[in-house]
């Protein structure tokens, strides 16, 4: 592999905390956004002469604003619990990516400008002045936090630094010195509806392509609808699921426990992306900029339900922000107009959003889908719990349901399941490195590094239990293992949806596979049948 | 002399302890928080977020989760105080309460406990690179003053005594605004002076973990934004353009 840095040795001792390395990786910056991109969300095209006043400004504005950033300045007592727990840290021996450092360096900021002992005595608080090195340092190492609230868990007043970097990038952008790789994606998901600003028909053609693939597969003409008025179902899905690798296989299952489920669905070609860049830049007003795109593409289509793919950040920012933000959720005031206008509409026996997985979960409870484990005994899965999913939203009715709905799903759909180590999944889940913002090409390095953890405890159980795949629920985890993968000596194609884990398994009444496990043709006519009465 | 000069001391401290905290925590209350953020898997009703929050200040079980040597010192350090402020309650109150009567010679262990758990957090200050790397010199003196409250405290209790009913007499003194003569033992002048540095600066440092953690929003939140439309008055702003 071509890099001009190193690749992270597997430890022999995870547990066992780094020795530092002090800057290690202070030279890793993401390009700097154009002053188009900027622009387009409302930011300075560029750094602002007066950045100095407009940051500290910008900094009481989200004080006064967000409790949460108020208290977590205030709280910490500096006792060491999280600063073990992240990745990036992991990965660098960069004290700087030690959670409560990273918080420190806008604290610092904080405590000089906002409080008493900041203000008369710097040197003892550690208070600094906000000055052109420190502004560099806050956009170095804001993005070398992939905002995974791993450090939360462990912090005895559950500070999230993700909440502290996307205060910190929300003042950056405010000065105009905003991050290439999210302005600009923001800026195309707002123009023309996803981030990759693929427009309406080039998406209509694809999916054509795809529903042609999946006839040739099971003999069934299973459709991946779009703009269809009047459907009972939006699915609003990341835009890598129509043009990435292992991506598109999962949409294609989510299509077929559509089809067999015989449910009226559709995606939208103006909001067709479940991504909200706007949550890693903290921008409140883009994110609700961008989530009202799916409010208005389900008061345009008259849907009566809304359902979400396989997105580890969409889903924190559907399940936690959506009703929040756009009003798509349940539990409006009477007199909150804005919220009753679409939530009359929608049908409150279903959980609104719902996850693909717990639609395909409940299904599965209900017998409606047959699944033949065996079409999967090639493979032994484990299952990769995405940060965003496992710590910042839920599954089901309980608490933890986002860890046990997915593994349900595999379990059903292939007789070798394995977790990896109990200290790397579910609650204490690491990140794959490149989530936060942070999955382009000019953070190779770091993500490459971030994703240490992870691929120890991969690596782990394909050595020592015959692990042949991991299965995701992310978009952007699939894309950066694809990517990191190669790097660890771990085949790209490793990495899976989990919907193409049971799309494969998923025996679809009438289809090929199942005359070919039922044989005869008694029993494929009585399917027949049975498939136009779903119908 | 030492009266008077400790009599105003003290009030001025209880003030601005009384009055810097009171700002704070007014201010936590009233800041909003626009977002649903609790660390999932969160409870999903509010008695669930209730013993939530009640494990995490009396156990400190994210803590507890983080490192085990942190938490022991910790949780030590904390009980301890607990014991010990109880205990002192009774140069408060007349007459003594049953239980403070009770907890007496509990509060006496409590304060070894205190003190060694202080001196294990502030020897992983020096010896623990990662936590070297990030105390400031606030972090050290903090841990100083409190081993220095509990030092002169125990040397007074084990060591040279004074004259505790003349302190009461004092410290009731102050609460009826009436100034008693306060002993002079060099000791208890160094523990007294020192409390109330430390109250003075208690609404003014990291000691603000206490109230901070009871508004920390990944804790005290009720996992259920499907269910509910939670809007900030700021953000709700928004809704009408
Ligand atoms: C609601 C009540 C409180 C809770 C839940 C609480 C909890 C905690 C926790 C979990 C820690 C981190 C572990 C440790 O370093 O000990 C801590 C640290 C600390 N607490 Fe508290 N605390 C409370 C009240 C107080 C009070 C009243 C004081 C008064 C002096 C205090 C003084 C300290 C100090 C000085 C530290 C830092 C220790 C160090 O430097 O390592 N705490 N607290
Ligand atoms: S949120 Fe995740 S990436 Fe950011 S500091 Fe915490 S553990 Fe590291
Ligand atoms: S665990 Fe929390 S209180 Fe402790 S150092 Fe980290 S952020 Fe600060």
């Amino acid at each position: 592999m071509a890099a001009d840095f190193q690749t992270p040795e597997f430890r022999e001792y995870p547990a066992v905390p780094n020795k530092l390395v002090p800057d290690a990786t202070a030279h890793l910056s993401p390009f700097v956004a154009k002053p188009d991109h900027n622009e387009k969300l409302g930011f300075p095209g560029e750094l602002v002469d007066n950045w100095h006043d407009k940051a500290i400004e910008k900094m009481g504005d989200l004080l006064g604003k967000y409790r949460g950033l108020q208290v977590f300045l205030d709280a910490c007592v500096k006792c060491g619990s999280c600063t073990d727990k992240c990745h990036y840290f992991q990965g660098t021996s960069d004290p700087k990516n030690m959670p409560v450092a990273r918080q420190d360096l806008l604290r610092s900021v904080y405590r000089r400008h906002f409080t008493f002992a900041g203000k008369y005595f710097p040197k003892l608080v550690g208070a600094r002045e906000l000055d052109r090195e420190v502004l560099d340092e806050w956009y170095s190492y804001f993005h070398q936090c992939s905002q995974c609230r791993r450090c939360s868990v462990f912090c005895p007043y559950g500070i999230d630094t993700a909440e502290i970097s996307m205060a910190a990038r929300e003042i950056l952008d405010t000065v105009g010195y905003g991050q290439k790789y999210c302005n600009e994606i923001l800026g195309k998901v707002q123009t023309v509806g996803n981030n990759l600003g693929l427009p309406g028909p080039a998406l209509k053609a694809t999916m054509a392509e795809f529903e042609e693939e999946m006839e040739d597969d099971t003999g069934l003409p299973i459709k991946l609808p779009i703009d269809v008025q009047g459907a009972d179902v939006l699915l609003i899905t990341p835009s890598a699921d129509f043009f990435a690798e292992p991506h598109i296989d999962g949409l294609m299952g989510y299509a077929k426990v559509f089809h067999e489920a015989g449910i009226n669905w559709t995606l939208s070609s103006y909001a067709a992306e479940a991504a909200n860049f706007s949550m890693f830049i903290g921008s409140y007003s883009n994110m609700k900029t961008v989530a009202e795109r799916i409010r208005t593409a389900a008061l345009d289509l008259g849907v009566k339900r809304i359902m979400v793919g396989e997105c580890g950040h969409a889903w924190r920012v559907a399940y936690s922000f959506w009703n929040t933000v756009a009003g798509v959720g349940s539990g409006a005031a009477e007199d909150d107009e804005y919220g009753q206008k679409l939530q009359k509409q929608l049908d409150h026996r279903y959980p609104i959003p719902q996850h693909i997985c717990e639609f395909t979960h409940g299904l599965l409870q209900e017998g409606k889908l047959r699944l033949d484990p065996a079409a999967n005994d090639h493979r032994t899965v484990t299952f990769h719990d995405s940060c965003n999913v496992a710590r910042a939203s839920r599954m089901g009715d309980k608490p933890g349901g986002q860890f046990d709905i997915p593994r349900a799903l595999l379990k059903a759909a292939c007789n070798n399941y394995v977790d990896m180590d109990p200290d790397t999944i579910r609650e204490v889940t690491y990140c794959c490195g490149g989530g936060g913002g942070l999955l382009t090409d000019d953070l190779m390095e770091i993500r490459v590094k971030g994703a240490l953890p992870r691929m120890e405890a991969l690596k782990d159980v394909m050595q020592n239990q015959g692990v042949t795949n991991m299965a995701a629920i992310c978009a952007i985890c699939k894309a950066q293992f694809a990517k990191v993968m190669p790097y660890f000596d771990i085949p790209m194609d490793t990495i899976l949806s989990t919907h193409q884990i049971v799309g494969d398994a998923l025996v679809l009444t009438g289809s090929t596979q199942e005359t070919a496990l039922d044989g005869g043709d008694d029993s494929s006519e009585k399917t027949e049948e049975a498939a136009e009465a779903t119908e | 002399m030492a009266g008077l000069f400790y009599a105003a001391l003290f009030y001025f401290a209880t003030a601005f302890f009384v009055g810097g905290l009171a700002y704070k925590i007014y201010k936590y209350a009233k800041t909003p928080a626009p977002l649903k953020i609790p660390t999932t898997p969160a409870p999903t009703t509010q008695s669930g977020v209730v013993a939530r929050m009640a494990r995490e200040v009396v156990f400190f079980e994210s803590l507890f989760k983080g490192n085990k040597w942190i938490w022991l010192f910790g949780w030590m350090f904390h009980v301890g105080l607990a014991l010990v402020l109880l205990r002192h309650l009774r140069y408060f109150m007349d007459p003594i309460p049953g239980v403070i009567v009770f907890i007496q010679p509990f509060g006496m262990y409590a304060g070894f406990a205190m003190a060694i758990g202080l001196l294990g957090l502030w020897g992983r200050r020096f010896f623990v690179e990662r936590i070297r790397y990030i105390s400031n010199p606030s972090d050290h003196l903090m841990l100083a003053l409190l081993v220095a409250i509990g030092g002169s405290g125990l040397m007074m209790k084990f060591g040279a005594h004074t004259d505790i009913v003349a302190v009461k007499n004092f410290v009731l003194g102050l609460m009826t605004f009436s100034l008693q003569p306060l002993p002079t033992d060099p000791l208890l002048l160094i523990h007294l002076a020192l409390v109330a540095v430390l109250m003075i600066i208690f609404p003014i440092s990291k000691l603000l973990h206490a109230p901070g953690v009871f508004f920390s929003p990944t804790r005290n939140q009720v996992d259920n934004p499907r269910e509910r439309r939670h809007v900030a008055p700021w953000a709700a702003e928004l809704d009408k353009s």
